[in-house]
């Protein structure tokens, strides 16, 4: 089981709040990703779970029992480092026996479930190897490792795959997605990285400044983002924003348009807009233009579209995939 | 060519390094070259070639007892640097992993005391020492040699704890480790090479240290620095015992060390090269 419920958490380094004041329901099994920009509070959240950091008021409970005041190790988690955090004296079999001796298994119980773990996380053959000698991408199968073997009810990753070459990050995500899948465990997943957030989450927690600014599955932040904050944080490349006129013209203070969302044509469109740069990958184009009356704007084109820098283009946004946001930057419902 | 430059450069460099090397050696080589000498060969003059007599060697043991004073070296050194151990491990612990807004201010204070003259305070503490009956005394002395090293062996120690990442013990903590377990099996294992060379070190301070040592003995707690001092006697010089007692005062330390040079430069150049 690994329910977890924040009720009116609060946390405050003296003067500094960092969460002004946060509930969330994670149910047992899901894969939960906290994602916000650097200093949003999402990794004080994540150690708040933990209990790596107090509470300055409100309650954490795990599967309905209040845990706010327990120490890290009588919560039943387990925790994934950015750093690994391994430990460099103890083997790669120590390191994951670490948490079943302190649990006080029997020597047998622990060697079988250290090579359990290696089994499933490809380290057989390093088992007694220090970290010091491992690669980035082992020394984080480690650490999973250490956190799989103690069976705990749920998983906390701390940007775990922040210190790996992007090559390694896609493959991990896979891993780690997979795991998910196979244990079916709960897992809060801490990134500042959108993509590993929408790849991953079954629930995604946007955070800002110590506030959920919205929370919800990949799609549902996609199509239907609650502010102007969410809109431009999820989505790559990001969602075009829109002031002025064009925006006044659907009564919005800010519209947004997706890059997708915006037809391109080399012959008769909405706008008329020239081409700054046009990123070819070869199954898409990403155009960067300058729009007459609207400004820069971000076009996802087909990979024939053919068209280069100084060149004309006009554009039509899907009007059914146009998103209208107020005064206050909260999302105006379909008029 | 320009590899024959850097060849010939490299000679010169090599050459100049030797002749610093030995310039800085040579004291302590005609020491050992002057206390195989007869006592007449030594006040002769300048001879690196001795007779090979070991008859000082055998007059200072008669005289005044090598071993007492080695005793009381080993004694002194190694129990006020484990007292310092004791008291600094804790100190830098705290400091390196829970510090305060006044932590760097603790620490400049402590260093601060090493930059008195010693010569300054002297007096009052010989007076406190004569008073309470520790003058001569080796409890007196260890005390004694502990308070000074202590400032660099807590200081030592704080730059290694602070190089154990704060992680590493968070982890321990989420893998259901005690505060003890962590001790016994996270932090102290971690922390083992960064004590023992500062233990290492301390202990050549201490048992190098003479100023106090010799102002607050008199027989029964001497070291060896009061052991060669009394060779400088009343009764005049006697350069080749007193060669031979010196020889005999920096061997243990000097075999110490040798044995120990790579825990030893890497406690001295911690933190300087990260």
């Amino acid at each position: 089981m690994g329910q977890i419920a924040l009720r009116n958490v609060n946390k405050s380094f003296g003067a500094t709040i960092i969460i002004p004041n946060i509930n969330l329901d994670i149910e047992d099994g899901e894969f939960v990703v906290f994602v916000g920009p650097s200093g949003c509070g999402k990794s004080t959240l994540l150690r708040l779970i933990a209990g790596l950091e107090d509470t300055t008021s409100g309650t954490i409970q795990i599967d309905g029992r209040d845990v706010t005041n327990e120490a890290p190790a009588k919560r039943k988690l387990a925790m994934v480092f950015q750093s690994y955090a391994l430990y460099p004296h103890m083997t790669v079999a120590k390191n994951i026996a670490f948490p079943l001796k302190m649990a006080g298994e029997s020597p047998e119980v622990i060697d079988r479930k250290v090579k359990d773990a290696a089994r499933v996380l490809n380290l057989t053959n390093y088992l007694e190897r220090r970290p010091g000698q491992l690669s980035g991408g082992q020394r984080q199968r480690v650490a999973i490792g250490r956190a799989i073997v103690r069976q705990p009810s749920a998983f906390l990753f701390d940007e775990p795959l922040s210190n790996l070459d992007a090559a390694l990050r896609g493959t991990m995500r896979l891993e780690i997605s997979e795991l998910h899948n196979q244990l079916k465990t709960t897992m809060i997943y801490v990134t500042h990285d959108q993509v590993e957030a929408m790849t991953m989450a079954d629930k995604i927690v946007v955070l800002n400044a110590g506030n959920v600014e919205q929370v919800g599955s990949p799609l549902e932040l996609y199509n239907r983002p609650k502010n102007l904050f969410v809109a431009g944080f999820i989505g790559s490349p990001k969602m075009n924003l829109i002031e002025g006129a064009p925006a006044a013209r659907h009564g919005a203070r800010t519209i947004g348009i997706r890059p997708e969302h915006l037809n391109a044509s080399k012959a008769s469109g909405e706008w008329k807009a020239r081409v700054g740069v046009a990123e070819h990958l070869g199954s898409d184009t990403f155009l960067h233009v300058h729009a007459d009356g609207v400004g820069p704007l971000t076009v996802r084109a087909g990979g024939e579209i053919g068209l280069d820098h100084g060149q004309d283009v006009y554009l039509t946004p899907d009007l059914s995939k146009l998103h209208r946001f107020g005064d206050d930057g909260q999302a105006m419902l379909a008029a | 060519m320009a590899r024959a430059v850097t060849t010939q450069h490299k000679t010169i460099v090599t050459a100049a390094a030797w002749i610093v090397a030995l310039l800085i050696f040579f004291p302590i080589l005609y020491t050992i070259i002057t206390s195989f000498k007869s006592e007449q060969e030594a006040i002769q003059g300048f001879n690196l070639i001795p007779s090979g007599t070991t008859e000082s060697y055998a007059e200072v043991q008669a005289q005044s007892g090598y071993f007492h004073f080695f005793l009381n070296s080993v004694i002194l050194s190694v129990g006020s640097t484990i007292l310092a151990l004791i008291i600094a491990i804790p100190a830098a612990w705290s400091m390196a992993f829970s510090p305060t807004r006044r932590t760097k201010d603790v620490l400049m204070w402590m260093l601060s005391t090493k930059m008195m003259p010693a010569v300054a305070v002297l007096f009052p503490i010989y007076l406190i020492f004569r008073d309470t009956g520790l003058l001569d005394s080796r409890i007196g002395l260890m005390i004694m040699l502990m308070l000074i090293n202590l400032p660099i062996v807590v200081w030592m120690l704080y730059t290694y704890f602070r190089e154990i990442p704060g992680e590493i013990l968070e982890a321990a903590r989420m893998d259901g480790a005690s505060l003890w377990n962590e001790i016994i099996y996270v932090l102290t294992p971690m922390a083992v090479p960064g004590i023992a060379s500062t233990m290492l070190l301390n202990i050549i301070l201490a048992w190098n240290e003479a100023f106090w040592t010799i102002r607050l003995t008199t027989t029964e707690a001497a070291p060896l620095t009061a052991f060669i001092s009394s060779f400088s006697s009343p009764q005049g010089l006697f350069w080749a015992k007193l060669s031979a007692a010196s020889t005999l005062a920096i061997a243990p330390i000097l075999i110490m060390g040798w044995f120990s040079q790579k825990q030893l430069v890497r406690g001295l150049t911690f933190g300087a090269v990260k």
